[in-house]
């Protein structure tokens, strides 16, 4: 395929202008032994329907979505209403660049500011940007954000973060002086508070915590947050499951300077991966050291409303080295489609969408964890994940449920290796009733 | 054009634009005992279906996209978007794989990655890749980030980074967010890197130039060989910024001109839409050398099977969650098997043709400040509009009553005034002429008529709007009480 739009005719008038005779003549700047000699060594042109079929031959050696699956851990499964896919899918969404000509821009620019407020809405904060990347650079972002703003040289990191987003803290602030010290857990799989008050001292700039935690529980931010700010640190609070923020209390209503977290539950498909949707929010007084593109209103020159980028003197094509981030092209298209997604789901809808996750979850919860064999490894309330302690061999366990069709859960033993035989096993909205008693059976079966 | 309102703006209690099916597992009632919970959220929008459509679809309207027209915004590689893309990323064995689902359920989705890790290493003449990074500022984190590891395993990770003075902004920020100072290198009289000024300064104590090749004016660094050798003498790295690919694709490799470390834009040279602002991809391609410290995991293949290797003791970690943006990964994939080899080169060809046709035609009504010969894209200024009280914006904003996407304005930094014009490969003569006669017929307007471009736009949706009072008066959020808003914080 070619998607060049030039006859031949074409070419030889616009070379006839530019007086030359042939392309090659424009490459002269090049030096000849830079030059490749042969043809790139890539396969050759397909045309679209064997570039179908080519694509559909590898597609289908993946069969994960044969399964019936409880994987979360960051990534998960929820209802995409088909307006998600059809309004995205648009050309006007998926083709401009970065809104920085707002006059033509007014689409991208008023989703941006409506994505602002409703992420300001769920978190209970001030101001929120554009987007992040993704869940783990937001958590990065925020822990870099909070040591400017204290210029205090330790963060402390729950270790009950997601053990993804606490690698990617890591390296983010490995060559900024800038120490990072983890935080046990406890009994109840919860911020080990002794722990807590043990290492927050006066060289602490911020703590970071992730409620409903990797473990699916949910933390006491406010607690957490009060000693924080007793000891004059900032309190970052990660959510990377945010349809909990349908139901819980909003993170900046206990005590929460930074909320910052994973939109990917909002209309993302699970696509491997990504791309997912990085979300920021804070208190207005933290602004200037605020990541990220930001939205703002503001009017045209006959006094309607219209929206463009702004503070950008925060920003690298600005401040260049002293920008807050060297964060430029975000996720903006994701950013659109969870804005579409919350819209209609709305008030009510994201509320029952929330019940439904927690009610489905702890109904699973009490069912499995009568099984003999299996034990729940944490006592704190969770809200649609939760990890299991297997008594048997996971790996066995894991085989058997296989075989019947089913992915139990996640092993969680790499990232902690105290948890021996443990799983995280995650139940949404998705699952039916009947899925879940199925996986319950099987369970039972595999514990005899 | 009917005016949009916000969707706040429209909400009515009680309104829903989606059903869940019943619950229909037994309520536990005291559920939220122990969990601080909320009633609902004030203010949060309650819409029925049909209006969320029209919302969307009507504000949809009021953007400028590359399926509507000519976009060249300079740096930005504004070109058509296939639509083979969007349908092959759609396949629903890629949407619903799970990123922690286990290898042997996830082959295909391991297999597009290797083959667009081999793809782009055949491309660029680079020995490893990795495709984690979101988008290239991240690519370049990992850049610098892997060049610092190698020099903090050698002894010294070395103080300054060097960066001509017309690179991204991201730039410097990538290097300082790596713990560098930022030493700036001058650009000579044909705009490339002063080659004596970087002599002096490429001393012991700099870990790495950052070099973007062709640079931002359009010129590729004819001395490319020589600078890069400067800088390995010193037992520095070469980390070359691939932002502007588009002119050498098929043409030279990055890998041959003594870059040990580059970033690609997907969203840029490979054809995956922009989406307004992302997602885009930045995979980073590396010599030998530094492949010890790509960050992890590592796609292996062992007797036809693909495995993720997370042992690699010298890496520099991960810098996002999972696999990087799969989908996007996808799509650049299907563009260049679509292409193949000479398809690839056509684009270079082409975009380089379609950009001095522009510069040659518009020589004589544009100030060039420099001459040299360029490729992909061309940097006019508003040198001569000035003279009329005119100045590189109002320019920019007459376009848009043209119909045209206005180029990059205001960079590089070493061009006052600069309009930056990048075309790519897929238009057609028809557009290119186009924007030519609108540039011209401005030019005009500039010398004629200069309040007409002063009050530009005169048709869009919005007139030119307020930045200033934006920046100076923050509203960031809709408040249902406008009193609530934050006040010049």
């Amino acid at each position: 395929m070619s998607y060049i739009s030039l006859s031949e005719k074409d070419k030889k008038e616009m070379l006839a202008k530019i007086g030359i005779s042939s392309v090659d003549e424009l490459f002269c700047s090049i030096p000849d032994d830079l030059k490749v000699k042969q043809k790139l060594d890539v396969p050759e042109a397909l045309t679209e329907p064997e570039l179908t079929r080519q694509i559909e031959e590898i597609a289908n050696q993946n069969s994960y979505h044969h399964f019936l699956s409880f994987l979360g851990a960051g990534a998960y499964s929820h209802v995409i209403p088909s307006v998600v896919d059809y309004l995205s899918s648009r050309g006007e969404f998926l083709s401009p660049y970065t809104p920085y000509q707002p006059e033509v821009s007014q689409g991208t620019l008023q989703i941006i500011f409506e994505f602002q407020t409703l992420i300001c809405q769920l978190t209970g904060m001030d101001i929120a940007n554009a987007s992040l990347y993704d869940g783990a650079s937001g958590a990065a972002e925020a822990a870099l954000m909070a040591h400017r703003l204290k210029s205090r040289p330790k963060i402390l990191v729950a270790k009950s973060v997601h053990p993804q987003y606490r690698e990617v803290i890591r390296t983010y602030s490995r060559n900024l002086d800038l120490s990072v010290e983890e935080i046990a857990y406890s009994d109840r799989g919860e911020v080990d508070f002794k722990d807590l008050n043990k290492k927050l001292d006066e060289d602490t700039s911020a703590v970071l915590i992730q409620s409903p935690n990797f473990f699916g529980v949910i933390e006491n931010i406010d607690n957490i947050s009060a000693l924080t700010h007793e000891r004059q640190a900032l309190s970052v609070v990660v959510v990377a499951e945010p349809v909990s923020f349908g139901i819980l209390e909003a993170p900046g209503n206990l005590g929460a300077d930074i909320v910052t977290g994973e939109g990917q539950s909002f209309g993302l498909h699970l696509s491997f991966g990504g791309p997912y949707l990085g979300f920021m929010a804070c208190q207005k007084e933290f602004l200037r050291q605020f990541p990220g593109r930001i939205a703002g209103e503001t009017k045209d020159v006959d006094g309607k409303r219209g929206f463009v980028l702004t503070l950008s003197t925060r920003e690298q094509h600005i401040r260049r080295e002293r920008a807050t981030s060297n964060i430029c092209t975000n996720q903006a298209w994701c950013a659109l489609r969870a804005t579409i997604f919350l819209e209609l789901l709305g008030k009510k809808g994201l509320k029952e969408l929330a019940w439904q996750n927690i009610q489905k979850t702890n109904y699973a919860r009490d069912k499995i964890t009568q099984i003999k064999g299996i034990k729940p490894r944490f006592r704190g309330a969770c809200f649609n994940e939760f990890i299991l302690e297997f008594e048997n061999p996971w790996a066995d366990i894991d085989t058997f449920l296989q075989e019947k069709g089913i992915i139990g859960g996640l092993s969680v033993e790499e990232a902690y290796p105290e948890l021996a035989n443990c799983v995280l096993v995650c139940v949404t909205e998705s699952h039916k009733k009947e899925d879940i008693d199925r996986f319950i059976g099987h369970l039972e079966e595999a514990c005899q | 054009m009917i005016r949009e309102p916000l969707i706040f703006e429209i909400s009515g209690s009680g309104k829903r634009g989606f059903l869940l099916p019943k619950l229909d597992v037994p309520v536990i009632d005291d559920i939220l005992k122990d969990i601080p919970s909320r009633e609902e959220i004030d203010g949060f929008p309650e819409v029925s279906e049909v209006e969320v459509v029209r919302h969307f679809t009507r504000l949809s309207q009021t953007n400028f996209c590359i399926d509507l027209g000519f976009y060249p915004l300079g740096s930005c590689t504004m070109k058509y978007n296939p639509k083979i893309n969007e349908k092959l990323a759609s396949t629903k064995e890629f949407l619903s794989s799970h990123p922690e689902a286990s290898e042997d359920l996830t082959q295909g989705s391991l297999k597009i990655l290797k083959m667009t890790e081999e793809l782009l290493k055949n491309i660029t003449g680079m020995d490893a890749y990795t495709l984690q990074p979101s988008a290239g500022a991240q690519g370049e984190l990992v850049g610098m980030l892997l060049i610092r590891a190698c020099l903090e395993e050698r002894g010294n990770p070395r103080k300054i980074v060097l960066i001509p003075d017309s690179a991204h902004g991201t730039n410097p920020s990538s290097a300082h967010a790596c713990g560098y100072r930022v030493q700036e290198i001058k650009s000579n009289e044909s705009g490339t890197v002063d080659v004596e000024d970087l002599k002096k300064n490429m001393t012991e104590d700099v870990a790495a130039l950052m070099v973007t090749n062709p640079n931002t004016l359009g010129v590729f660094e004819t001395e490319i060989k020589k600078i890069t050798e400067i800088v390995h003498a010193k037992g520095g790295f070469v980390y070359m910024d691939g932002a502007n690919m588009n002119a050498l694709i098929g043409m030279c490799r990055p890998g041959d001109m003594g870059a040990d470390v580059i970033h690609l834009n997907l969203h840029k040279t490979f054809s995956t839409p922009h989406g307004g602002g992302g997602p885009g991809s930045g995979p980073v391609g590396v010599k030998k050398e530094l492949e010890p410290y790509l960050p992890f995991p590592i796609i292996e293949t062992k007797n036809g099977i693909f495995h993720l290797n997370m042992e690699r003791p010298k890496s520099i970690g991960r810098v996002r969650s999972f696999h990087g943006n799969f989908l996007v990964v996808l799509k650049a994939m299907v563009y260049i098997l679509s292409l193949g080899p000479t398809g690839l080169k056509e684009i270079s060809e082409v975009a380089v043709l379609n950009s001095n046709y522009i510069r040659k035609s518009l020589e004589n009504d544009y100030h060039l400040k420099y001459k040299t010969l360029t490729l992909h894209e061309c940097v006019f200024s508003d040198k001569i509009q000035k003279e009329y009280g005119v100045n590189n914006i109002d320019i920019a904003k007459r376009l848009i009553d043209y119909d045209v996407h206005p180029p990059t304005m205001s960079f590089p930094l070493i061009v006052q005034g600069a309009l930056m014009i990048e075309p790519t490969e897929t238009e057609s003569k028809r557009d290119l002429d186009r924007f030519i006669e609108a540039m011209k017929k401005i030019a005009q307007e500039a010398r004629n008529n200069p309040e007409v471009l002063k009050n530009a736009p005169h048709v869009s949706y919005v007139r030119r709007l307020d930045e200033t009072s934006a920046a100076r008066n923050p509203v960031l959020r809709w408040h249902k009480n406008r009193n609530d808003e934050i006040q010049g914080s």
